[in-house]
């Protein structure tokens, strides 16, 4: 994984810190041009991974990214499935079983029908499972999505009912039907990080807020240290700037401090941000990793 | 440990259930919901004990605590029946869809010695609690009018008919948006003596309201308005939003973050200044156990168990403040039956002009 993945929070309304920014965020990128121009701002100050979400808009991305092969040949899609809002919709209108219906696709191949209809039938939750994954990846046909991950609302809701199987459903199919990496987004990094060890889901690849301010780490922040320091996983750290609490040189030094980082993920809307950003990485990666590992 | 059961699987349910689950100090000890479904999903992975009976499961469960996220029409025989059995009961709002019952359902926890709570999850909103911290210093003087809104995108088309979608079985934007907004302002302004101008009107339901308008009326002339809308696209989730005006400021609060004007008459508060103070989630949030949708939905329930385990006698959400926003719901629903207290063919006062004063008595002659 490269050092730098840029997230897609900023193009689709959502500002922990700000109702009014999300908005005007939301406007600013309306038009599906105005998120690629920025893309093509981070492809161009190297960061060639777009950590996204399954949102519908996503597609005409992906649309764009396949119809300009020879601009985007080294361009990595890192998918984050599902959109929940779109379930959670559905479920308040049709149940959780409803929902997980209305999301399986009307009319296909028999082998979809079986997975589907068998699946419902014998309370077997994998058929479904991977239909759904089938469903959402759909949009990234012919593009590189060597990591698939799986949203942490998703995750953190199957961590606390105790439902592991699910992971285990999850990891399985994203390397078999994709040849992809799974990865786990979570706000409960140390509870997750033990249920994976005992599914023996070897070094996995997990996403959480790792920030100086503690900001929606739970799970204690004395508890991600240590797991940063004595847990087998590649850890990509979002948040990193907590929502804009921390000045970004001081968020940026102290993430690369830590061990066991091998990614972050960032958002930004101008070039300049993103370059900043990247300058920044540049300037104290090498410098703490050479502390961590000493 | 607390041995609790989750009771009706909706998406609330479910929510409560994956929170609380991972509760250091708690076993879930059953779920009950009336879908045998979902449930027998639920046991085979996870081994979670079952029923699709409530009373069958109050008699064989050994419980501390019910939380209940069934349809709100049947709420009240639930919590009755779980606290004549002795235990601490966290339901789902709104409380009832019965006034004389919430009061009664109030009165009959504090007689059991039983914890109550509504699962208002706004009052543990940090930007919230510090307005409602802000009030009580009063740090912008004398408050004269509150806007309380809410809006969000859940009712974008005609639907089929389930509960949710029948006011009298506790659908509609009224029971189900409007509630939070009319919630916060019991907390902060307490009881209105009066409702006026409520209108409670369909976008796109046919037995009940999407949108929700009126006036509060408190003592002392304070008064409110409440603005919600639950068919609006614009937003990508429930937005809801405080406005309160003072003699000596204002505030402005949603979730993520709380904006005070503060004049130089404010007595000011440590930590602000005067004019423009902004104060976001980051700062007001406090970290919680385990997080699976909000900091709020994690931390309402663990102060329910901590109420429990610690016997605390402070009770944020108890049944009767729940009774008091279930009281206003049903003002505005006579209120909004009645229509326009003013028609345009009313026959209107003639008003008296005095003739006094400066200007009265240079123009006269």
């Amino acid at each position: 994984m490269d050092k730098l993945l840029f997230g897609d929070n900023q193009f689709f309304g959502v500002n922990h810190m700000s109702e009014e920014k999300a908005r005007s965020q939301a406007m600013r990128f309306q038009d599906i041009k105005t998120v690629i121009e920025v893309l093509d701002n981070a492809y161009d100050e190297g960061i060639k991974t777009f950590m996204c979400t399954t949102h519908e808009r996503i597609a005409l991305v992906c649309d764009h990214m396949r119809a300009n092969p020879e601009r985007y040949a080294d361009y990595k899609f890192y998918p984050c499935m599902p959109y929940a809002h779109k379930y959670a919709n559905a479920m308040t209108d049709h149940g959780l079983l409803g929902a997980i219906k209305n999301f399986l696709p009307e009319e296909g191949f028999i082998d979809s029908a079986m997975r589907g209809g068998m699946s419902l039938a014998k309370k077997d939750i994998e058929g479904i499972t991977t239909l759904l994954i089938d469903a959402e990846m759909k949009m990234f046909a012919g593009l590189q999505t060597p990591v698939i991950f799986l949203q942490n609302v998703v995750v953190d809701f199957l961590l606390g009912l105790g439902f592991n199987e699910a992971f285990r459903i999850f990891a399985n199919h994203v390397k078999a039907r994709y040849g992809a990496e799974p990865g786990f987004i979570t706000m409960n990094m140390p509870k997750l990080l033990d249920v994976l060890e005992e599914l023996g889901i070897e070094n996995p690849i997990v996403c959480a807020n790792i920030n100086k301010a503690g900001f929606r780490m739970s799970g204690g922040f004395e508890a991600y240290e240590a797991s940063l320091k004595d847990k087998k996983f590649r850890a990509i750290a979002m948040s990193v700037f907590a929502s804009g609490a921390i000045p970004p040189e001081e968020a940026i030094e102290w993430i690369c401090e830590q061990p066991n980082i091998e990614s972050i993920v960032f958002g930004a809307s101008s070039r300049g941000n993103i370059r900043s950003t990247r300058e920044l990485v540049d300037r104290y990666w090498q410098k703490g990793h050479a502390k961590s590992v000493a | 440990m607390i041995r609790i059961a989750v009771v009706g699987l909706g998406k609330m349910g479910l929510s409560h259930h994956s929170i609380i689950n991972a509760h250091p100090n708690v076993t879930l000890a059953a779920v009950c919901d009336a879908t045998g479904y979902v449930l027998d999903v639920l046991n085979k992975y996870t081994g979670v004990r079952t029923f699709t009976d409530f009373d069958e499961m109050l008699r064989e469960a050994e419980l501390d605590a019910v939380i209940i996220a069934t349809p709100s029409s049947m709420h009240g025989a639930m919590v009755r029946a779980a606290l004549d059995k002795g235990l601490h009961v966290f339901c789902e709002k709104p409380f009832s869809l019965d006034t004389k019952e919430s009061d009664e359902l109030a009165a009959l926890a504090l007689e059991k010695g039983a914890v109550n709570q509504v699962g208002y999850h706004y009052r543990f909103v940090g930007a919230f609690q510090e307005v409602k911290r802000l009030l009580e210093l009063g740090a912008i003087g004398e408050v004269s009018h509150v806007l309380a809104e809410a809006y969000g995108p859940v009712v974008m088309r005609t639907k089929g008919s389930t509960w949710r979608t029948q006011r009298t079985a506790g659908g509609g934007c009224l029971y189900d948006y409007a509630a939070h907004p009319l919630n916060l302002l019991n907390w902060y302004l307490g009881m209105p003596h009066g409702v006026g101008g409520s209108v409670l009107n369909s976008v796109f339901s046919k037995e009940t309201d999407d949108e929700v308008f009126g006036t509060l009326y408190f003592d002392g002339g304070k008064n409110a308005q409440i603005s919600v809308n639950w068919s609006d696209e614009s937003y990508r989730k429930m937005s809801t939003k405080i406005s309160i005006w003072g003699t000596a400021g204002r505030i402005i609060a949603d979730r993520q973050e709380i904006q005070v004007y503060l004049r130089d008459t404010a007595k000011i508060p440590d930590g602000y200044q005067l004019g423009w103070n902004l104060r976001n989630t980051t700062e007001l949030t406090d970290e919680v156990g385990f997080y699976v949708r909000g900091e709020e939905y994690s931390a309402q329930l663990d102060y329910f168990v901590k109420c429990i385990a610690e016997k605390r006698p402070d009770n944020v959400n108890s049944f009767s403040s729940a009774a008091e926003t279930d009281k206003v719901i049903a003002m505005m629903i006579a209120d909004a039956e009645k229509g326009p207290s003013v028609s345009n063919d009313t026959v209107l006062p003639t008003p008296s002009i005095k003739k006094s004063g400066i200007f009265s008595s240079l123009f006269s002659k």
